[in-house]
């Protein structure tokens, strides 16, 4: 599919240890998310769980845990960790000169294991 | 840096746990190796009784097979003897001639059965039972043999009786003492476990010493002879009369040893480079044999080969219990009794039920329980915090749900659940899925059943029946502290204790200020320390410790609950439960507006707006034009009332009126948890102030306070705490309660369980006796609350977290 590198935000406009929301028209909702030392990635804001926000959980590490019910989910690939089982896809993302550009209409790589 | 070498001799289980804390500290630290003398990788070896009786299969108890060692990178060399230490080249040689260099080592060789020293105990067919091998010969012999004979009436030779028993031999028990298990029972006890093993077809030879095994003309065991001259057959002979530390390599190589490797309280021995674990060592002269200590013992040997130091094994009181299917019994402490100690005794020898517990002045010391062994975790948590009992003494026999239980009866069921039965409510998991994730999975915490299971990782209300399965299936190897003994997360080796102290005592006012200070593992901790910490440093240091929103979880970030489909509820606060059509109208409004799609009178004496979309809280806020209700908060939540001397016929105060100043006073207070109040005019108590946090009563003569009700998951009622006459007074008193909560509590600790924890007399000392500590609490309560504002209000008119309530286009 063809695939666009989108300006979406600077990066100051998310707080470290914090995510915004990118909403698009027809599709999920994206979570983009800045780690305590300011490594940015970005998810499908959907938790493999039970569809929890992402967006919303605290960030520590490369990890965030989900709001609903305390997944913790692996930035860089959207998988599930420890014994939990599941994964919210990751969206590329790119970082230059403080703006934050994600792979967009929809590049959304799922992880090798089946999802 | 270049790795540093660690050579681990002794592939047990103590051993391995040590490698498995090490590489959580520290990964990449070390390059490992390790030497087992066994054929197999780490098994769990206490499940080897149910191998024998076939409950389980080997496979089933391997607690990491070779591809764990591979994926951490430990060089294992399986089926080699370490022969010899060279702790000047600072190498260690194998049977076969292996070499290997370390910069440390740890023994973790584990110990030998004893063999008595007996003409004949050479023969083929006498064997002992302590590894994989041993229950191999045995499911072997009972295939072709019909006589066993056991050696020993401990809980290693009544565990192969049985094993043997059901694989269908005939197995005679000899025993040297006069009842069974004498370090684990009493008389009593033993002689109702004795009746039970009979009806099994085990049979028992007590007061018993045996002078010599016979063998036939091919070298084989035939028959066993007692001192007293009598003879009985025996094809297979299992000794099972005690364990000896092994200590031969540790010896030879000059570190000093007596019984056991000595080691201090890190885990050192003689040699500072040579660390030792399990039941090899001798600590404080104690060598300890079941798992529980062992472990304890890992996690202070990894923190110090981690370069931590700061863990301290000080020695561990144990509970046993026998893993044999359908007989309950379990034991701790000082069950015996000794000088100074009175028993308490309940005995039914047709209900076949048997308890006694030891009580040394105000202190439970010792418990020794057959039959119904429900309350055993309850009993060793007792025994182990040292909890003053005088309070529940008379009710201590019956148990746990006895002693103050209103909501839910019987977290003691554990044994005699059917594996279908639900133990965990909240995400419906059965006894039989915990039961097997704790045999699969060689699990022996509660937080390691919850990772595996969910049960007990939401409300928590099933975490003490969680704890006795565990106790059930894996005996004296479960792992169960209480929270205040336990590390905050994994995350760190302190517990609530320790941080709350060190952020008092080393004035640590950030997040990253105390990781640091306290070698926190990983960079920026996790969801379950992070909260907890920001707690401790806005409640120790107001003014100085900033807010850390981050570290907040998603409600109290955004000041709305989050609803399942991601949507957000409003309370707005409604002082005292009393609104009027003003705030009515807004209400009806803003619900209109917002198309919120449901509008609900709260338990709480309020309403909630469910339904709400995160973009439109500041604006829904803004149009209510009322507080913040913290209905999302670790916080003052509500303070209910009733209608009072003003309008009701029976009211002697004015409740509604104290009810909103209550509230007023506190409001924005954080706390450990929840806080709710209530207030009643009369003892009629409609307000239901028996059950909250802080209940007050009005009576003729003035107000009655009550203190550590929860209404929630277990209903606890509300204890008394003092009487007052005045308005005012009930202000200062209620405060300075929850100032002395919120500084002492651990977070999440409701005011009903820190009350259980510290004891009333503790709260009454300083919130009642004590007028000078009672204002300086009060007041420090007051400093705090000065720095608080209406959250709402900073969003809507100050634009705090505005990114928080604005999305981005794609
Ligand atoms: C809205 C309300 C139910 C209702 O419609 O009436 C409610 C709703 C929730 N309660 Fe409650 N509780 C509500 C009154 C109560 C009461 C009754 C009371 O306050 O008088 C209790 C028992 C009293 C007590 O707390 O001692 C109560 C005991 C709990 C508990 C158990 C707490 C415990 O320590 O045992 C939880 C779970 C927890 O906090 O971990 C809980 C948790 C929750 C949560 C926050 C669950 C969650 O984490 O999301 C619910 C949020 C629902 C949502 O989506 O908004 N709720 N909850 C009530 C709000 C009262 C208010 O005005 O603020
Ligand atoms: C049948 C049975 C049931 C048990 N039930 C329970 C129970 O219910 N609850 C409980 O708490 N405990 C129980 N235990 C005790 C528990 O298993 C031990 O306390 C625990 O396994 C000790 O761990 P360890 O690492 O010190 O020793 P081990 O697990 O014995 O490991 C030591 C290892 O070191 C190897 N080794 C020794 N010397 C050398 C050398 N020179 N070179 C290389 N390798 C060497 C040995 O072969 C062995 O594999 C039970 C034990 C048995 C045998
Ligand atoms: S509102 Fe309370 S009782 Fe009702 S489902 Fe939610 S947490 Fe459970
Ligand atoms: S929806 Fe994320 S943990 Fe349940």
């Amino acid at each position: 599919m063809q695939q666009d590198w989108k300006a979406i935000c600077q990066i100051d406009d998310i707080p470290a240890q914090g995510a915004r929301v990118v909403k698009r028209a027809g599709a999920d909702d994206i979570a983009v998310f800045r780690t305590v030392d300011n490594q940015i990635f970005a998810l499908i804001d959907k938790c493999p769980h039970k569809g929890g926000p992402l967006s919303q959980g605290v960030v520590h590490g490369r990890a965030v845990t989900c709001p609903l019910h305390n997944w913790v989910i692996a930035l860089d690939s959207g998988e599930a960790q420890g014994p939990d089982e599941g994964c919210a896809g990751h969206i590329p993302v790119r970082l230059e000169a403080g703006t934050v550009y994600l792979a967009l209409p929809q590049a959304v790589a799922t992880c090798d294991h089946a999802c | 840096m270049k790795p540093q070498k660690l050579v681990m001799v002794g592939n047990g289980m103590a051993g391995v746990r040590t490698l498995e804390e090490l590489l959580k500290l520290a990964s990449g630290q070390y390059d490992i190796t390790v030497f087992g003398a066994e054929p197999h990788a780490n098994y769990n070896r206490i499940l080897l009784s149910p191998v024998l009786t076939g409950e389980q299969s080997f496979k089933d108890i391997m607690l990491n097979d070779v591809d764990w060692y591979a994926e951490h990178g430990i060089t294992l060399h399986l089926n080699k003897k370490v022969v010899k230490i060279d702790r000047v080249r600072r190498e260690v040689l194998a049977e076969d001639g292996t070499v290997a260099e370390y910069d440390r080592l740890l023994l973790a060789t584990g110990s030998n059965p004893f063999i008595l020293p007996v003409p004949g105990k050479d023969l083929d067919g006498v064997i002992t039972f302590r590894d994989i091998y041993d229950v191999n010969r045995m499911i072997e012999a009972a295939q072709t043999k019909r006589h066993a004979v056991v050696i020993g009436g401990g809980l290693l030779g009544l565990e192969a009786a049985n094993g043997l028993a059901a694989r269908g031999m005939q197995v005679s028990v000899v025993h040297l003492s006069s009842w069974l298990l004498e370090r684990q029972l009493d008389p009593s006890a033993a002689k109702l476990l004795q009746r039970n093993l009979e009806t099994r077809q085990l049979s028992f030879l007590l007061e018993k010493q045996t002078e010599a095994l016979l063998g036939d003309e091919h070298g084989a065991v035939r028959a066993i002879r007692f001192k007293d001259g009598n003879e009985i057959p025996a094809e297979l002979v299992v000794m099972a009369v005690g364990i000896r530390p092994n200590t031969t390599l540790a010896e030879s190589a000059g570190i000093y040893c007596n019984r056991g490797v000595v080691v201090s309280d890190t885990m050192q021995t003689y040699d500072p480079r040579i660390y030792a674990v399990g039941e090899c060592v001798s600590h404080r002269g104690i060598a300890y044999g079941l798992v529980a200590p062992l472990f304890e013992q890992a996690r202070v040997a990894a923190n110090h080969l981690a370069n931590y130091g700061i863990g301290r094994y000080e020695g561990s009181v144990t509970s046993t219990k026998l893993k044999v299917t359908g007989i309950d019994l379990f034991s701790a402490g000082d069950f015996m009794g000794s000088e100074g100690t009175e028993a308490i005794t309940l005995a039914d020898p047709v209900g076949g039920v048997y308890k006694k517990l030891v009580v040394k002045g105000d202190r439970l010391v010792g418990a020794c329980l057959y039959g119904d062994t429900s309350d055993g975790a309850w009993y060793f948590r007792l025994i182990r915090e040292g909890k003053p009992i005088h309070e529940i003494r008379d009710q201590l026999m019956f148990g746990e749900s006895a002693v103050g239980d209103v909501g839910h009866a019987g977290e003691n069921r554990a044994a005699t659940m059917p594996d279908s039965a639900e133990v965990c409510g909240c995400n419906g998991v059965c006894k039989g899925t915990i039961v097997k994730a704790i045999r699969d999975k060689g699990l022996f915490t509660v937080d390691g059943i919850k990772q595996h299971t969910k049960a007990a990782s939401s409300c928590g209300s099933c975490s003490g029946l969680v704890e006795q399965i565990l106790i059930n299936c894996v005996g004296g190897a479960a792992d169960v502290k209480p929270k205040s003994e336990k590390p905050v997360c994994g995350c760190t080796d302190h517990n609530h204790a320790a941080v709350r102290q060190a952020i008092r005592e080393q004035h640590l006012i950030s997040i990253p200020a105390v990781m640091r200070y306290l070698n926190w593992r990983t960079p920026d901790g996790c969801a379950t320390c992070r909260p907890a910490l920001n707690y401790y440093l806005i409640s120790t240091w107001p003014g100085e410790a900033r807010d850390d929103s981050r570290s907040r979880l998603i409600n109290e970030r955004v000041h709305a609950n989050i609803q399942k489909d991601g949507t957000y509820s409003v309370v707005p606060r409604m002082w005292g439960g009393v609104t009027n059509p003003s705030e009515l109208r807004r209400i009806a409004d803003v619900a209109d507006k917002y198309q919120i799609p449901m509008v609900k009178v709260t338990g709480g004496q309020r309403i909630d707006l469910l339904g709400v979309k995160k973009e439109d809280l500041p604006k829904v806020w803004a149009e209510l034009d009322m507080p913040s209700g913290h209905a999302y908060g670790k916080s003052l939540r509500t303070v209910k009332t009733c209608v009072g001397s003003e309008f009701c016929r029976f009211g002697t105060q004015n409740s509604t009126q104290m009810g909103i100043d209550l509230e007023k006073d506190l409001f924005g207070m954080w706390s450990p948890a929840k806080v709710k109040l209530a207030v009643s005019g009369c003892p009629r108590n409609c307000a239901e102030a028996g059950i909250k946090d802080v209940g007050v009563i009005g009576v003729d003569s003035g107000w009655e306070l009550y203190i550590g009700g929860n209404g929630g998951i277990k209903t606890e009622v509300a204890q008394f705490l003092c009487k007052v006459t005045s308005h005012d007074e009930v202000l200062e008193y209620s405060g300075a309660f929850l100032q002395l909560y919120r500084e002492e509590a651990f977070y999440l600790e409701r005011t009903v369980h820190y009350l259980h924890r510290v004891g009333l007399e503790h709260i009454k000392q300083r919130v009642v006796d004590d007028a000078d500590g009672r204002a300086e609490l009060y007041a420090r309560l007051r400093y705090a609350l000065s720095f608080e504002q209406d959250p709402w209000l900073e969003r809507t008119k100050q634009g705090v977290d505005k990114h928080e309530f604005e999305v981005l286009a794609g």
